[in-house]
């Protein structure tokens, strides 16, 4: 047999040549084309949002962004997002505002108080928060939550916090920016929470068992421990909350009444950017119509993919001084 | 002046730090912090040490040394209530803090742990900076007069004072391992306990950091009580007073446990010990 061998150019010289793998092959192609593709699309659909804006544009320009009429009836048409931007600014903040704290507080919970025995329940409970559709969300907010807002909490607040201007009389009608705020808090609870459940347990252990054995207390190795490593994660997972909280429509849609004024009171009516185009670009009466309702896509496109950016920098950010960490273990 | 010949650095042999232990007063003078009686640990079904009972003297360093699995961590972290944090961890006798029992779930972790602190294998500092790695026990433990004070004592004490002095603001990640040793000791000292644990602090580190480790163990104990667990014999040789031995027995049905074998001056233990298997272990034979 071993002379079989030994005659065998290939066996003699087993190294050489540099051979053509099908798989590797395959897999190259297969996978660079999924990544050129994904890339494209972003690109194609920022251009096509571009180009259907483009009447709305070039009549409006940039001045569009501030002003706060909405006038689609022909002869007085009149286009502008201000009142829109506003709502969208004000339900996502205060939806976030909201959701911050009880998504870290569900989290810490599930992190470092539960009982053992409960963890994974309500951490299977709380991420199928996240998987209601919009729509099912959206409809309990019409059917319980705006009836329940309207008639107990809005008066209460109303009487309470009065002189605030956010919290004015009540409307009459169920739905209100209110109601479209406490939708999005819910909506946006699953994914920071489950974000922040993941950053605390990437906590290493050797830190809090430093703290720990320095005599503090859970709390206080939480704050001066848990909460500094995981500040900037966190920080990432609320500015993602909030791109989702912006991005919204059909929910909102459904809660929030429509309206067209900018409104400091939460417990009016009101229209989000997203609300709005979800709303009306089925009936949309004329091509400028249809490309300001764009052009209000186009806003919003920005300011997701500028919410979406600065998440993954704060992320990048955070890598770069875990690495440090590791650098210095080395 | 040096001979030509002679090399620039010296490190100091091992025998040199070895002879500094003074010699150890008689039993009875020495001061008990700790009375150990009847002690196991057991992690849900399993025991993890059966029966230790030892007493650990104030002021001294006392070495915990045995092979890998005999509960030597494990025991070190029962005076501390660390195992706490280890839901199906429980332990039956007691240890006495000072006449007090500190084994009984009536026991608050928190209060122990302020009195009895912890140096741990791996460095772990906090991701802050060095002066507030320091400084963030003592605020959260209320000792906020003289912060700066307290933590250059703290960080002169931990032999660490000299090279970070000018950079206390930098983060303590940035420091060498055994820097960040040093800077998990001045941490531990800084809110002032009674007694340090160490739980093998060297087995991460070069022998130039471990000596410095040494050091600094030898010159503080006349303020501190040290436990140090160590696997490195020669370590325990150098640094403690007295030294217990542990090892791994088997039960009656072939059930692996921790016990305490020998408990004596270190001296004893390592040139004529009493039992066979210290014996085996501290001569290399152990199988």
């Amino acid at each position: 047999m071993a002379s079989i061998d030994t005659t065998s150019e290939s066996a003699r010289r087993p190294f050489e040549g540099r051979r053509v793998h099908l798989g590797d092959v395959v897999l190259q192609g297969v996978a660079g084309a999924a990544a050129a593709g994904a890339t494209a699309l972003v690109l194609l659909i920022a251009w096509k949002v571009v180009d259907g804006a483009r009447p709305s544009i070039s009549k409006f320009g940039i001045s569009f962004v501030w002003h706060d009429v909405w006038n689609p009836v022909v002869g007085r048409e009149a286009y502008g997002a201000a009142s829109f931007l506003f709502g969208t600014a004000i339900t996502s903040f205060v939806a976030l505002l909201l959701a911050a704290p009880l998504a870290i507080g569900i989290a810490l919970f599930l992190t470092e108080l539960a009982p053992r025995v409960l963890r994974g329940p309500v951490t299977s409970l709380v991420e199928t928060l996240a998987a209601i559709p919009s729509v099912v969300v959206g409809l309990w907010g019409i059917l319980v939550l705006g009836p329940a807002l309207r008639s107990h909490v809005e008066p209460w607040l109303h009487s309470a916090l009065g002189w605030i201007p956010l919290f004015g009389p009540p409307s009459s009608a169920g739905a209100s920016i209110f109601t479209a705020i406490v939708v999005l808090t819910i909506m946006i609870l699953p994914i920071v929470s489950s974000i922040s459940r993941e950053l605390f347990l990437g906590v290493p252990a050797e830190l809090k068992e430093g703290a720990l054995a320095l005599g503090t207390t859970r709390w206080e190795m939480v704050r001066g421990v848990v909460f500094p490593y995981a500040r900037g994660g966190i920080a990432a997972a609320l500015i993602l909350g909030l791109g989702r909280a912006m991005g919204e429509a059909i929910a909102v849609t459904q809660v929030i009444g429509g309206g067209t004024t900018i409104s400091w009171n939460l417990f009016n009516q009101g229209d989000t950017l997203a609300s709005k185009i979800a709303a009306e670009y089925q009936g949309a009466t004329s091509n400028l119509d249809v490309a300001s309702l764009i052009y209000l896509g186009l806003i919003l496109l920005v300011l997701s993919l500028g919410a979406n950016i600065a998440a993954q920098w704060i992320v990048r950010g955070v890598a770069r001084r875990h690495g440090v960490t590791r650098g210095g273990r080395a | 002046m040096k001979g030509a010949g002679e090399p620039s650095i010296t490190i100091e042999p091992i025998m040199r730090v070895e002879t500094r232990r003074q010699p150890l007063p008689p039993r009875e003078r020495l001061e008990t912090i700790f009375h150990v009686e009847g002690l196991d640990a057991i992690y849900g079904s399993k025991t993890a040490l059966k029966g230790v009972s030892m007493e650990i003297y104030k002021n001294l360093v006392t070495a915990i040394i045995g092979p890998s699995g005999c509960g030597k961590s494990t025991y070190v972290r029962c005076f501390n209530r660390m195992n706490d944090l280890i839901p199906s961890f429980r332990m039956n006798g007691s240890i006495r803090y000072h006449g007090q029992d500190i084994s009984g779930s009536n026991i608050d972790p928190v209060a122990v742990r302020r009195n009895i602190g912890m140096v741990f294998q791996r460095p772990n500092p906090f991701p802050k900076s060095i002066y507030d790695n320091v400084a963030w026990g003592c605020r959260v433990l209320g000792m906020k007069d003289d912060l700066d004070v307290r933590v250059e004592r703290a960080l002169t004490q931990a032999a660490l004072w000299d090279e970070v002095k000018d950079r206390l603001k930098a983060s303590g990640l940035s420091l060498s391992g055994g820097q960040q040793q040093r800077l998990c000791i001045a941490r531990a000292i800084a809110v002032e306990p009674d007694v340090v644990l160490m739980d093998e602090p060297a087995s991460s580190l070069d022998p130039i950091a471990t000596q410095a480790i040494e050091q600094l163990m030898h010159g503080l104990k006349s303020e501190y009580t040290f436990v140090i667990v160590t696997h490195n014999m020669q370590q325990a040789a150098r640094v403690a007073d007295m030294t217990a031995f542990f090892s791994i027995s088997r039960g009656e049905e072939g059930e692996r446990y921790g016990e305490l074998i020998e408990y004596d001056a270190t001296e004893k233990i390592f040139t004529a010990p009493s039992d066979k298997r210290t014996e085996d272990y501290v001569t290399g034979r152990f199988g």
